[in-house]
């Protein structure tokens, strides 16, 4: 049995995919019989679905326009 | 929606070499995809919605001025978030000459060498992915997302929320792409610790608390 800490250790790769075949085996198995290393899984997958998501981080109202306004003002001098 | 990013990057050249040519209202276009990412960006390394935008403004007037030095034309992301990354770092060196931010000069010696372990294993699984729809959720992923420190907070900006990949962001940002790893790493399972207390469910934060009391983390570690 592969250690929680490693485990932990290469989540992050798993999560991109980037995890060997034999390490996703091994976390594969270890995460459907430990229930503390599945929660630190489920739940970094669920948020970085949420900060991933373009809503939870919007530009501020009429940035757009102020900036576009900016660069007519300033590249008419250029 | 990665087909469309490959397309828009294939245009991007001929796009830069018509506002080279003197179509200035084309810029406009270049830059739009990435209004966002700069804002993001900007704003995860001065943790300010004013000076953020201030910045994007005065780094999309560099972007346009220096256009022509960019000889990897289509390398126009990682370019344009570098003179980002450049500009919002020079203010925020020059806001510190007249400021007090020695909390973020502390987080910025952060090592990337110590390994991050969860002490929260709290359950967050079942929250609806809906819940970026509400407030209180947007507030508390930003206000986790300020508390980080530096170095992981860009590389989590580039990474997971514009979705560039590893060797874009180790470009933009002047790292190894090992370092981009590793710091991506730490900054997840950092935030995930930060978010764990707002979003668990109850029930399972009490079930945790019993587990708490035996030994098995500290056997583990």
């Amino acid at each position: 049995m592969v250690s929680c800490k490693t485990i932990i250790a290469n989540l992050s790769e798993y999560l991109d995919g980037d995890a060997s075949p034999e390490m996703r085996q091994k976390i594969e198995r270890h995460l459907r019989g430990c229930r503390r290393c599945s929660a630190v899984y489920d739940s970094t997958r669920k948020m970085l679905m949420i900060t991933g998501d373009e809503r939870v981080f919007e530009l501020p109202a009429g940035f757009s326009e102020r900036l576009h306004r900016f660069l007519d003002e300033t590249l008419s001098k250029a | 929606m990665e087909e469309n990013a490959k397309n828009r990057g294939s245009a991007e050249p001929l796009l830069i070499q018509r506002v080279l040519a003197g179509e200035k209202d084309l810029f406009y276009e270049l830059i739009q995809p990435y209004e966002r990412g700069a804002f993001l960006l900007a704003y995860s390394i001065l943790r300010n919605h004013d000076d953020a935008e201030e910045i994007v403004q005065q780094g999309m007037v560099k972007i346009f001025v220096h256009l022509a030095d960019l000889t990897e034309r289509d390398k126009f992301k990682q370019w344009a978030m570098r003179v980002i990354e450049n500009e919002a770092k020079m203010y925020r060196r020059k806001r510190r000459q007249h400021l007090y931010e020695s909390i973020d000069q502390n987080s910025t010696d952060a090592s990337d060498e110590k390994p991050f372990y969860p002490r929260q294993f709290a359950d967050w699984r079942d929250l609806p992915s809906e819940a970026v729809a509400q407030k209180e959720v947007r507030e508390a992923v930003a206000k986790a997302l300020v508390e980080l420190p530096d170095i992981y907070r860009e590389v989590f900006a580039l990474r997971d929320m514009q979705h560039l990949d590893v060797a874009e962001t180790a470009e933009v940002l002047s790292i190894g792409r090992s370092a981009v790893k590793t710091r991506l790493h730490r900054a997840r399972l950092m935030l995930r610790e930060a978010l764990t207390p707002v979003f668990a469910t109850p029930n399972v934060s009490l079930w945790e608390r019993w587990k708490g009391k035996n030994p098995w983390l500290a056997a583990k570690r």
